[in-house]
């Protein structure tokens, strides 16, 4: 087991950069979600690590020794790829044993290790199965096992449940972090859904055409997104954005959405910190989730009156358009709480949970409230 | 608009019976959402109402005319696909006159223009409509779709899994803006999927299909809070309800004697046939309620942070059970957790057939 390091490494055709100076740590045992949207040079980075595509300059290191020079064979990584690949003539068992048939490793040895991997991914009942009779997780699960019964530095994967349904894609997640915990590889591992990146990661490095837009853990991304992109790519319904601008009151500061189409009162220190950050107090991005969206039936000290719009009944909670002026927030409330269309409550922003941006740039102003 | 019936509709194509007898009443002017997974024969469904297929038994109405020898353009509904099937060397507007050109529609110039503009108003295309339509996004392009369908002013919109080719973000907003969009138009709208946050999102009613038959039909919040029976159950909501199962005795359902106990009605046990004891017990993520005084005790399996919560994976005895607790409650891996359940929301079910034990509403369909 080992750490992967990536300095300044970039990839380019022509003019155009797949990656960018892009700086990661990966430690030891830790998993780790490169997350962002396709064509943004996440599955090149986990390719360039795992040897299988050249990098232009910069450096890659695994257990602190550069690997350029390695052939993909001689890294040994393991690669678990969206479409599983199993050697169809082959039981699940011997798929699963077949990167051990070129070792020297005993009969007994490789029986167990099959046996033990097989357990753990919970597919011991199916060993003697060809991939033809398995279904879709578990041909994955077949996938995994024989990524794992090398017991391999590092285990990298391409979208490993992208191609399964939403229920099955629910539990994988769960079981393949469970794995994680118990073998402890190192893990990288590339996906596009967000949902996916803050379930399973121990850190989320983000990435946006070619270039790294933050790395942290997921309640670090979730709650302190470094720029726009991140706020409104990590986390469902998005995060609602519109742009502002903060005026001095008496003992407050008047935050104004849209073109005046909301007037909310704000702690003090907020006109302060923007003013400290040289920052215009016209060119905000005021950006909130829907859960920092709070909302009252009755007339409260602080909340603005609003019409609701459309009601999204979810299930355990329901997510409510709010008209603030011309700008529609949306609100994350109690099931039921909000009743109708056209029904007016009550509503402020949280400022806990209200992040203050560069309207020009989209970076994020750091003030936390 | 329009009021749509179909009557004890079967369908087979040779040995296959993809619609077994099945009815809808969809009311003039609703939102209704048909939910299944693939192969359950919502397309099917969509396919003979819009008159491309005929039924081998069984009735369609169409504002209360039955429309079984009509064919799919005097049905006079509106389409829409997954894939946007437009004219890529058409711009945005031509793309839009086209079904108002035809010969059997007499629709002045005038007409054609006001028609085009209201309808790229709506849907916010208006500075598309000199565009050639290979140059739009997804998002545009499926606008536009929606568009040609909105010109026609149809009895009825049929939708077939509209969003399923757009990105996650897109859906999120455009599920918004077609739920807008119908209430604007006041239009029936008959909407295909197998995603529940869409079908729940929008539907004023669902319906769930499963293997040709129609499980239950309800609001959102009738079919969430009262599952007909697991397959519902567990299709509807994420995390997929908890279901866990045991045997009743002494007035408690025993899932794991000792450690996994939960009181239950009289009531339930009385509808399980006679010398059946085993029930499924069904209890959502929110509803299993970890923390101080829960009375039941669970090893933590996995945590897995969403955002605004995080949903706790429970290890008790064999048995894994999910639950949803606060983003910033700290919960460790591996460590032992007591928790309850919301009493008030639990659902038994019978073991073998799967069937809901507590009373289920019905939703009247109309008459």
């Amino acid at each position: 087991m080992s750490g992967i390091t990536l300095k300044n490494v970039e990839k380019y055709f022509g003019e155009n950069y797949i990656i960018r100076k892009l700086n990661l740590e990966i430690r030891d045992r830790e998993f780790l979600v490169l997350l962002g949207p396709s064509g943004c040079g996440k599955t090149t980075t986990l390719r360039a690590i795992a040897g299988l595509e050249d990098i232009d300059s910069g450096e890659i290191l695994i257990d602190g020794k550069p690997v350029q020079s390695r052939q993909a064979a001689d890294r040994d990584i393991a690669f678990v790829f969206q479409l599983f690949a199993l050697y169809p003539h082959l039981t699940a068992y011997e798929n699963i044993a077949f990167p051990l048939r070129a070792t020297q490793e005993s009969r007994g040895v490789v029986d167990q290790r099959v046996r033990e991997v097989a357990k753990a991914l919970r597919i011991g009942n199916l060993l003697d199965k060809r991939p033809s009779a398995l279904s879709g997780g578990d041909m994955q699960r077949v996938a995994i096992g024989r990524a794992l019964v090398r017991r391999p530095k590092a285990l990298l994967m391409d979208e490993p449940i992208g191609a399964l349904d939403a229920k099955l894609r629910e539990e994988m997640r769960a079981e393949l972090k469970h794995i994680h915990l118990q073998n402890e590889a190192t893990t990288v591992y590339v996906t596009h859904d967000q949902v996916e990146a803050m379930a399973m990661a121990d850190k989320i490095a983000i990435m946006n055409e070619g270039v790294l837009q933050q790395v942290g853990s997921p309640s670090d991304v979730y709650q302190y997104p470094a720029n726009l992109f991140v706020g409104q790519f990590v986390g469902s319904p998005i995060m609602n954005v519109v742009s502002g601008a903060i005026r001095p009151g008496d003992g407050y500061t008047q935050v104004m959405l849209g073109e005046d189409d909301a007037l909310l009162r704000f702690p003090n220190e907020l006109y302060h910190k923007v003013v400290e950050h040289r920052h215009a107090e016209d060119e905000l991005a005021v950006g909130v989730r829907p859960e920092g969206v709070l909302v009252a039936r009755q007339a409260t000290d602080g909340y603005i009156p609003v019409e609701a719009h459309i009601i999204e009944p979810l299930g355990p909670y329901d997510i409510v358009d709010l008209k603030f002026g011309k700008q529609l927030l949306r609100s994350r409330t109690a099931s039921g709480y909000v009743e109708k269309a056209g029904d007016v409550v009550w509503a402020r922003l949280d400022e806990k949970q209200t992040h203050f941006f560069n309207n020009r740039t989209g970076e994020s102003l750091q003030i936390r409230l | 608009m329009a009021r749509v019936e179909l009557r004890n509709i079967t369908k087979k194509f040779r040995r296959h019976t993809a619609l077994n007898d099945l009815s809808l009443d969809i009311g003039d002017g609703e939102f209704f959402v048909l939910l299944g997974p693939t192969g359950a024969g919502k397309t099917t469904t969509l396919r003979l109402i819009a008159g491309l297929d005929a039924p081998d038994a069984g009735s369609i109405l169409i504002g209360g005319g039955d429309v079984g020898k009509w064919s799919a353009a005097e049905r006079d509904v509106a389409l829409v696909f997954q894939y946007y099937s437009l004219y890529p060397h058409y711009t945005v507007r031509e793309n839009l006159e086209f079904p108002l050109k035809s010969k059997h529609r007499r629709i002045s110039a005038d007409e054609v223009a006001g028609r085009v503009a209201r309808a790229a108003k709506t849907l916010r295309i208006e500075h598309l409509l000199e565009r050639k339509t290979d140059r739009l996004s997804g998002g545009e392009m499926q606008r536009v779709s929606i568009g040609r369908a909105i010109v026609r002013q149809p009895r009825v919109f049929l939708m077939d899994e509209p969003l399923s080719n757009l990105d996650a973000k897109l859906r999120e907003i455009l599920r918004a803006e077609l739920k807008d969009l119908q209430m604007k138009l006041g239009a029936t709208f008959l909407y295909v999927t197998h995603d529940q946050v869409e079908a729940m999102s929008m539907g004023d009613k669902v319906g769930v299909l499963n293997h040709g038959r129609i499980v239950q039909i309800g609001t959102p919040h009738q079919i969430y809070n009262r599952p007909r029976d697991t397959f519902v159950a567990t299709f509807v909501g994420s995390p997929a309800m908890n279901l866990l199962s045991g045997v009743i005795r002494d007035g408690r359902v025993m899932v794991a004697p000792g450690k996994l106990e939960i009181p239950v009605e009289a009531a339930v046990a009385t509808r399980l046939p006679q010398g059946v004891d085993r029930v499924t017990l069904g209890v959502r993520s929110e509803d299993v309620m970890v923390g101080p005084g829960g009375g039941l005790e669970g090893r933590v399996y996995g945590v897995e942070n969403h955002g605004v919560e995080k949903i706790v994976t429970l290890k008790v005895d064999d048995h894994l059970l999910k639950a949803t607790v606060p983003a910033r409650m700290a919960i460790a891996v591996d460590s032992t957790v007591p928790f309850t359940f919301n009493p008030r929301k639990l659902q038994f079910f019978a073991a073998q057939t799967g069937v809901n034990l507590g009373p289920v509403k019905e939703e009247v369909n109309h008459g």
